[in-house]
Formats: structure tokens, C-alpha cells, sequence
């Protein structure tokens, strides 16, 4: 981007999300894992991984984050994170804690692993535990004394939506009193299995007001003890966010079996082929593929967006929410009260604030779902 | 807002960032939890020799010398106060 216009020309993918596997000992029914995960190809080997770590370190990626499902499940996690210090990455974990013994974060430590974000990763199904302090906290709470323990920075994140977003008091306690300096609250988006579940997840307009006003109140009581940030659901905005800050612009994704996307969701959109890491080096996909250049630039755009005054801000939103939602990903994000299905997100809305989604159960994310669901 | 940077403070980068040249950018940069700071050069410049040793005066000294100009300790000051208050620097 500058300030004249939409460049078509990316500089370096700066941030590498190494999505190491799907398998997650968590349902969480607001993954964003795609709904048919178990149907994914085998996992990436380990030196396909180092082979990954350095030609994306060679294209000019410095932030490398290892994310899944559950990273800590891939007992080659420690080798990874080693060769991407080594490389020179800035090295973050995202991880639910399960599996973060002191054993493992002392190795991942000495790897050189440079931070860990800790999700309060309620999975909704077990919601009132997560609520009323038992097992989780205790977990929570073993987690981040190791990370306190080994100097790390303690960063939480917490996925907010319908059925927890009257208690985020009670999270932002919970994060107080386990130390973190940074925590997330990070309104659910509706993908993949949020979507499927969006009835029941989206807030209505009155707790979402409730909820930042309560997240205010914090950030006056406790100043610089912890940094609070609310981000909104974008439904419940007229603008659509700039995603991914630009397609193929800085982030680049590469799913367990080898997938590279420009986010995590994009594998989605139809007509479109995404190369594996396997079969293309990183520097090629990133600047000579046809997935990864065709949402660059604004020569895709249709009217409503090569037209408006704000496409630069934007970039017309989100493609994966415009296939979902109006049916083509080259449409302007419906969230965007200037786009012609714009109702799709106000009926959304609407149901929400009727409370729609008591009416069904949610759905879990797990293998015997993902299967059925992708038949 | 706090007190300026005095002359004879020994700068260092912060624990919470780290500082890094990246070649693809041509640039330093200040590294944090899933985040990064693209410094312009004289940034770049200053920041680099915040080693926790040099003192401003010092700082402001080698930069005269490097690049062959003079009356740099407002900018520099300026600029490490600024860098104060976003936590890049600590002492």
C-alpha cells in the first residue's frame, strides 16, 4: 500500500503462521480450524518444516508463530522453534497450555522460544467449569507460572461470545490474578466452525456495549498493571476490517499438510488452487502464484468497491466473508453497510437479538463432526 | 510526561523488545510478541548503540562522527524520549 494507490507489488510475507497440526484435545465451537479438518492430508514431516522455516526466513519472514490445533501435540516442537531462533525469527507459541509441562517449556526455553500466548480456550462445552475457576484455572494457573518462570511475557487471549461475554469481569480477574501483562479479548469472528454456530455465539448489540464498558472500567483500575484489548466483532460494525491487513500483503499461512494460504481460512474461496510447500518454494508461492496474487492490488474489485472513497482502508473487507456471505469472494465484504448483501449481516443480527440461537444445540468441534460434516 | 533523557543516562533496549537488522527490509526493527516496529534509519541509527554502556552524551558523539554532523543531541534526545515512552528503552 501507499498513499497514492493499491499496490499489486507485496513486499516480504513478515509473518509466517505455522499451522503444525489439527489434532486439539479442545472442542471449542468457535475454531477456526476448517469444519472438514479431518479430511486433511497427512502432516507435514519434520524437515519439511525446516525446509519451510528457512525459505520463508530467505523471503524476509521475522515473525514466525506455531499455532494448530494444538502445537504442543507435535513432539517435534522443540526442533522447530531451535532452527527458527537460530534463523533469526521472533519465535511465538499459541497454545491452550495442555501439554506444557515444566519439562517441555524448559526445552522449548533453551530452544530459544521467544514468547507464548495462552488462550483461555473455553470450549463452550465445558463453559461453566472454565467460569467457575475448577480445572481450568488450575491448569491456567500451573501454565503461567511456567511461563512467569522462564521470563517469558504473559500474554492471554480469550475468545469472547454470546454465552461467556456477560462474565468477561470475571476473565479479566482471572487474567489479573494469574499475572499476565497482556490479555486479548478477542470476539469471536464467524468462520468455519463459529459460523456453523453463529446463532448461538453472536452477541447481541446491548451485551457487546455492556461488555466494553466493563472492559473500560478494568483499564482504569488496574492502568499499566494489564493491557486490555477489546476487539469488536465486525458484525456488529458499518465498516468491513482490513483483513489480513491485504491479501498476500504480510501474512502467510501453511497448514499441517503442507497447504500455503494467505489465512487461515482461505482454502475455502472456489476456483482457486493453493500450492503446497512440498511442491513450490515459499519465495515462488508468495510472489509468482496464482493464489497468492489474486485478491492483490484492486483490479478484482467489483463496483461497489473500486468505486468507493474508503477501498484503501479497507480493501473491500474480507474475501472469505464475501464468498460466505454474498456468495463471491470478489464482492464487497457484507459487512460493509455499502454492500448490496449487507442484509445477509443484519439478518444475522436480527436473530441474534431474538435470541435464535436457543433453538438449537451447538456443534463441537471434533474428528467425528469434521467427518460428517465434510460428507 | 516524565522527565527528558539526561546526557549522562546509559540506554538499553527494553527486555520486552528485541532489536534485530533485517536485511529484506533494509531496516532495524524492534521485535515483539507477534509484532514488530519498522524503524526509519537515524532510529535505527540511535537505537542500535542503546547497549546499557554508551551514554547519551557518547551516543550523540559517535553520530556526529559517523555521519560528519554536528548539534544532533536535540534530535537525538527528542527521539529517545519518544522511544521512553513507548517502552522501547529502559535506564
Amino acid at each position: 500500500m501507499s498513499a497514492t494507490g493499491i499496490s499489486a507489488q507485496p513486499g516480504p510475507p513478515l509473518w509466517l503462521l505455522a499451522e503444525l497440526t489439527y489434532r486439539c484435545p479442545l472442542h471449542c465451537a468457535f475454531c477456526y480450524n476448517p469444519v472438514d479438518f479431518a479430511t486433511s492430508g497427512p502432516e507435514l514431516s519434520t524437515d519439511d518444516w525446516l525446509r519451510v522455516l528457512r525459505e520463508a526466513r530467505a523471503a524476509g519472514s521475522v515473525q514466525c508463530g506455531f499455532s494448530g490445533g494444538e502445537p504442543m501435540l507435535r513432539d517435534d516442537l522443540e526442533v522447530l522453534v531451535a532452527e527458527a531462533h537460530r534463523l533469526g525469527f521472533y519465535t511465538n507459541l499459541l497454545t491452550s497450555g495442555v501439554g506444557l509441562t515444566p519439562e517441555r517449556a524448559a526445552a522449548l526455553k533453551a530452544a530459544g522460544l521467544d514468547h507464548i500466548q495462552l488462550s483461555f480456550q473455553d470450549s463452550t462445552r465445558e463453559l461453566n467449569d472454565f467460569l467457575s475457576h475448577t480445572r481450568t484455572f488450575d491448569l491456567k494457573q500451573r501454565v503461567a507460572t511456567l511461563i512467569k518462570e522462564n521470563g517469558w511475557p504473559m500474554v492471554m487471549n480469550c475468545v469472547i461470545h454470546r454465552l461467556n461475554i456477560d462474565y468477561i469481569d470475571r476473565i479479566i480477574e482471572m487474567a489479573v490474578e494469574l499475572g499476565a501483562e497482556y490479555l486479548e479479548l478477542a470476539n469471536s469472528q464467524y468462520y468455519s466452525w463459529a459460523l456453523l454456530n453463529r446463532d448461538q455465539l453472536l452477541p447481541t448489540r446491548a451485551q457487546i456495549e455492556r461488555a466494553e464498558r466493563v472492559t473500560n472500567e478494568y483499564r482504569e483500575k488496574y492502568g499499566d498493571r494489564i493491557r486490555i484489548f477489546f476487539v469488536v466483532p465486525d458484525y456488529h460494525e458499518k465498516r468491513p476490517k482490513k483483513c489480513m491487513n491485504g491479501w498476500g500483503n504480510v501474512f502467510l499461512t501453511v497448514t499441517p499438510d503442507g497447504t500455503a494460504l494467505p489465512c487461515h481460512t482461505a482454502k475455502m474461496l472456489p476456483g482457486l488452487a493453493f500450492p503446497n510447500v512440498r511442491d513450490l518454494g515459499v519465495r515462488e508461492i508468495w510472489y509468482e502464484s496464482e493464489g497468492f496474487n489474486r485478491y492483490r492490488g484492486d483490479g478484482w474489485m467489483k463496483e461497489t468497491c473500486r468505486s468507493c472513497p474508503d477501498k484503501e482502508k479497507d480493501l473491500g473487507g474480507c474475501r472469505c466473508q464475501a464468498y460466505m456471505l454474498a456468495g463471491d469472494p470478489a464482492e464487497a465484504d457484507p459487512v460493509c453497510d455499502r454492500s448490496p448483501a449487507h442484509h445477509v449481516v443484519l439478518d444475522a443480527l436480527a436473530r441474534a437479538e431474538a435470541g435464535k440461537g436457543r433453538e438449537v444445540p451447538l456443534v463441537f468441534r471434533d474428528p467425528a463432526a469434521s467427518r460428517r460434516l465434510a460428507g | 510526561m516524565s522527565t527528558p533523557v539526561a546526557m549522562d543516562a546509559c540506554p538499553r533496549v527494553s527486555r520486552r523488545f528485541r532489536l534485530q537488522w533485517e536485511e529484506a527490509q533494509q531496516a532495524w526493527v524492534l521485535l515483539y510478541p507477534e509484532g514488530m516496529v519498522k524503524l526509519n534509519q537515524s532510529a535505527g541509527e540511535i537505537m542500535r548503540r542503546c547497549d546499557g554502556s554508551r551514554t547519551v552524551a557518547a551516543i550523540v558523539a559517535e553520530l556526529e562522527q559517523a555521519f560528519g554532523a554536528s548539534g544532533l543531541a536535540d534530535d537525538v534526545a527528542k527521539f529517545l524520549d519518544l522511544a521512553r515512552g513507548q517502552q522501547w528503552i529502559e535506564g
